[in-house]
């Protein structure tokens, strides 16, 4: 059977980074904002496991990979805990309205 | 001249230190002994530091009569206290003839007004304070007399100062006492300014010489060295003398610096007795006659003090004349009888002048210790017109005043007979004019004296009956030091006799130095018994009519006065205006001179500021413009562009994060743009 080629790979992982950045960017709302950065990470996860099954470097990649995810576990665990103090603060997560230090 | 080295005793040290511990005792912890024990305990303190250095000034005199005259010389070393460049002086006392007749009426006497004060005293809330000064004032009369050099002597000249600045105001809630302790203070300054010189150009002129020194044996030794020096043209002897003649002036109360013994009769009378009386104010007389050897090498300084000397026992017997207080009569008494001394020290006869001292100090203290208790019995009373009549109301007071008032008025064969006519036989041999003060001086004595004794003592009692009600004679601590005293009086004068030898072998030592003073050539009998016949006259005419004045009331004391157009009598009654006189010149012109220095500050200094300041403020003001436009336009100009680029970057930091990613997501596509270009440029 024909493997899927690495560019494949590739591409997806692009689609996944422009779609997570893409939330980044234009969510309002903070926790589709942590959102988009999981999606970040994981197309950086595709990315490291992709190289890694053609690349020929061993293991490395998928333990990178690993890393990233309970990296990206520990960010969300913050990531949240933020977002939830600034609603404590502001009663709202609006990421727009959270504009205070500007003043 | 050699002197000899003095011999080390050791305990002498004990005479002044011990009523410095007692001091120290009373003076930190004399509230609470008096709390706890009572004021017995205090006073028993008080008399028997002064008892221990008593014995052991009777010891001191024993240990010198057991010596040969010529080595009657004895000290204690304590430490050396200054020792710089060439002025050396040690903390060390030095016993003589001199001073073993100083300390035994200082703490004979001393201690008898102890133990009266402890009658006199005892109604008193701070009596641990009076007994702490009295000792203290022992302690320093003692350092004064024992003192082995000039300089520590001043420290005992300025330690009875202050002293009797707090005795004679020592009743301070009447604001007069603490003026007159002021007075007396101030006053004694003003000779203690003359003492110090005399003692820095003593000490400057010596040390020129090579034995810079203020030892007294050393002083003795080399003061052969400032025969025929000069200073701005002045001999140094005489200067030196005259400037240590002002210092005696201030403490021996002479003119002009006599003005504040009167006053000091605000403090209580034990102290008026022990140190207005009988010991501080002599220590004037005491310092010519230690220093003897140094006037005798300035007749012009002995000149002066003899003429001082007369001049203030005429003028304070002629004021004593008036007085209706009966401590100021005293008062001015000791003024008048310190002249006699000092005419005696100014004449050369110095034994004379000791012994008249010695003798004045047991009348004197016998007068003003009865005076003490005549005002203790009239419940305060010190007006003589008030009084009247005591004779049989205070037999002890009243006998013994009577001895005391016999002896200072000359009458043999007391006391003061024999020393008041060895200073006029003296002075008769050497300034004729001076005896006729003298002689006058001695009726004016006999009239006052026995004025103020028939008016408290005779006739009838013109106090009021509530006083009246309450006469009582003082209790005995107060009557048995009046005994002793007037039993002094009695007999002190057995010492001159035969002839003077007794008392003028013992200070020769001291008094001989040069050939001077000492031994006389003694004049004929028939002149000196006529001088006694012509003294005891003048004596006798004064009592007789203070007598005719006083007690009979035969001739009234008015009519003298009116006979004189009563200018006499005021002259005397104001004391010849000389507190006035002082008030004017003194007060008056230092009043004057603070004014001019006032105006002077307010327009000339007050200007010269002032103008200054303009100055300032004007360059100020310049300094402020440019401040204003230049620096602070600069400071002004870097905010402002400042300012004007943060506002145009402050739009960047819009808070918005989504503006902060396109942002960062515009600045790696970039980055990597441009990479790529770089790349394939290269």
């Amino acid at each position: 059977m024909s493997e899927i080629p690495l560019q494949h790979w590739v591409v997806l992982s692009g689609l996944l980074f422009a779609l997570g950045l893409f939330c980044v960017v234009t969510r309002r709302n903070a926790i589709g904002i942590l959102m988009g950065i999981e999606l970040v990470l994981n197309s950086a996860n595709v990315n490291y496991v992709a190289f890694a099954r053609y690349g020929g470097g061993g293991y490395d990649g998928q333990v990178f990979a690993i890393f990233v995810i309970a990296l990206a576990a520990a960010e969300a665990a913050i990531g949240l805990a933020i977002v939830l103090g600034i609603y404590q603060q502001f009663e709202t997560i609006d990421v727009e309205a959270t504009d205070r230090l500007r003043r | 001249m050699s002197a000899p080295t003095p011999a080390s005793w050791p305990l002498l040290a004990l005479v002044p230190l011990a009523p410095l511990a007692g001091a120290a005792v009373l003076g930190l912890g004399g509230a609470a002994i008096q709390k706890r024990l009572g004021k017995g305990a205090v006073g028993a303190i008080a008399c028997a530091t002064v008892g221990v250095s008593f014995l052991v000034a009777v010891a001191g005199f024993v240990k010198l009569l057991g010596m040969a005259p010529e080595a009657r010389l004895v000290g204690a070393h304590l430490f050396p206290w200054i020792d710089v460049g060439t002025l050396r002086v040690d903390a060390a006392f030095l016993l003589d003839p001199l001073s073993a007749v100083m300390i035994l009426v200082v703490t004979g006497i001393g201690g008898l007004i102890h133990v009266y004060a402890t009658g006199y005293m005892h109604d008193d809330e701070a009596f641990w304070r009076f007994f702490a000064y009295l000792n203290l004032f022992t302690f320093a009369m003692l350092t004064l007399v024992l003192g082995d050099s000039l300089l520590l002597m001043f420290v005992g000249w300025e330690g009875v100062g202050f002293c009797s600045w707090g005795l004679i105001g020592f009743w301070h809630k009447e604001v007069a006492n603490g003026r007159a302790g002021n007075k007396a203070f101030i006053v004694n300054r003003v000779g203690d300014f003359g003492f110090v010189l005399g003692m820095f150009l003593l000490f400057w002129s010596l040390d020129a010489r090579g034995h810079g020194t203020l030892d007294f044996v050393e002083l003795r030794r080399h003061a052969h060295l400032l025969e025929g020096g000069t200073f701005w043209g002045w001999p140094i002897a005489t200067l030196v003398t005259l400037l240590l003649f002002v210092g005696a002036t201030g403490k021996s109360a002479q003119i002009p610096l006599y003005v504040w013994l009167p006053d000091a009769m605000a403090g209580p009378t034990p102290v008026s007795a022990l140190i207005h009386a009988a010991t501080m104010v002599t220590a004037g007389v005491y310092m010519i006659a230690r220093l003897n050897f140094l006037y005798a090498m300035a007749p012009a300084t002995l000149a002066v003090v003899a003429v001082v000397g007369a001049a203030t026992a005429l003028l304070a017997a002629t004021i004593a004349l008036a007085q209706n207080d009966i401590k100021r009569v005293l008062a001015y008494s000791t003024v008048s009888q310190l002249g006699y001394m000092f005419l005696a020290m100014g004449v050369g006869a110095y034994a004379a002048g000791i012994f008249h001292l010695m003798t004045h100090a047991f009348f004197k203290a016998c007068l003003f210790l009865g005076s003490g208790s005549v005002i203790h019995a009239m419940g305060g009373e010190q007006d003589m017109r008030k009084m009247g009549g005591l004779w049989s109301r205070l037999p002890a007071t009243s006998k013994t005043f009577l001895v005391s008032t016999l002896a200072i008025a000359g009458i043999p064969p007391l006391a003061g007979f024999f020393s008041k006519d060895e200073i006029l036989l003296q002075t008769y041999l050497a300034r004729p004019a001076l005896w006729t003060i003298g002689l006058a001086v001695a009726g004016l004595t006999a009239f006052y004296m026995f004025r103020q004794f028939f008016m408290t003592f005779a006739g009838e009692c013109r106090a009021d009956h509530h006083t009246q009600a309450h006469l009582h004679e003082s209790p005995s601590s107060m009557t048995v030091p009046l005994w002793i005293l007037a039993t002094g009086a009695v007999l002190a004068g057995f010492l001159w006799i035969p002839r003077a030898s007794l008392f003028d072998a013992w200070l020769a030592p001291v008094t001989a130095a040069h050939g001077h003073g000492g031994h006389h050539e003694h004049p004929p009998w028939g002149l000196e018994l006529g001088l006694m016949g012509g003294s005891v006259l003048a004596a006798a005419a004064g009592i007789l009519l203070a007598w005719a004045m006083y007690a009979r009331r035969a001739i009234r004391p008015e009519a003298f006065s009116e006979a004189l157009g009563g200018l006499p009598y005021r002259a005397v009654l104001n004391k010849w205006w000389v507190d006035e006189l002082y008030e004017l010149v003194f007060v008056g012109g230092l009043l004057a001179l603070c004014r001019a220095a006032a105006w002077f500050d307010l327009h000339v200094i007050d200007g010269v500021v002032n103008g200054a300041a303009a100055v300032t403020r004007g360059v100020s003001r310049l300094a402020g413009l440019f401040d204003n436009h230049v620096v602070d336009g600069a400071v002004n100009g870097v905010a402002a562009v400042t300012q004007f680029t943060g506002r145009r970057f402050r739009n960047f930091q819009s808070g918005a994060i989504t503006w902060y990613v396109y942002v960062i997501l515009l600045g790696v596509v970039g980055s990597v743009l441009l990479y790529r270009s770089l790349a394939v440029a290269s």
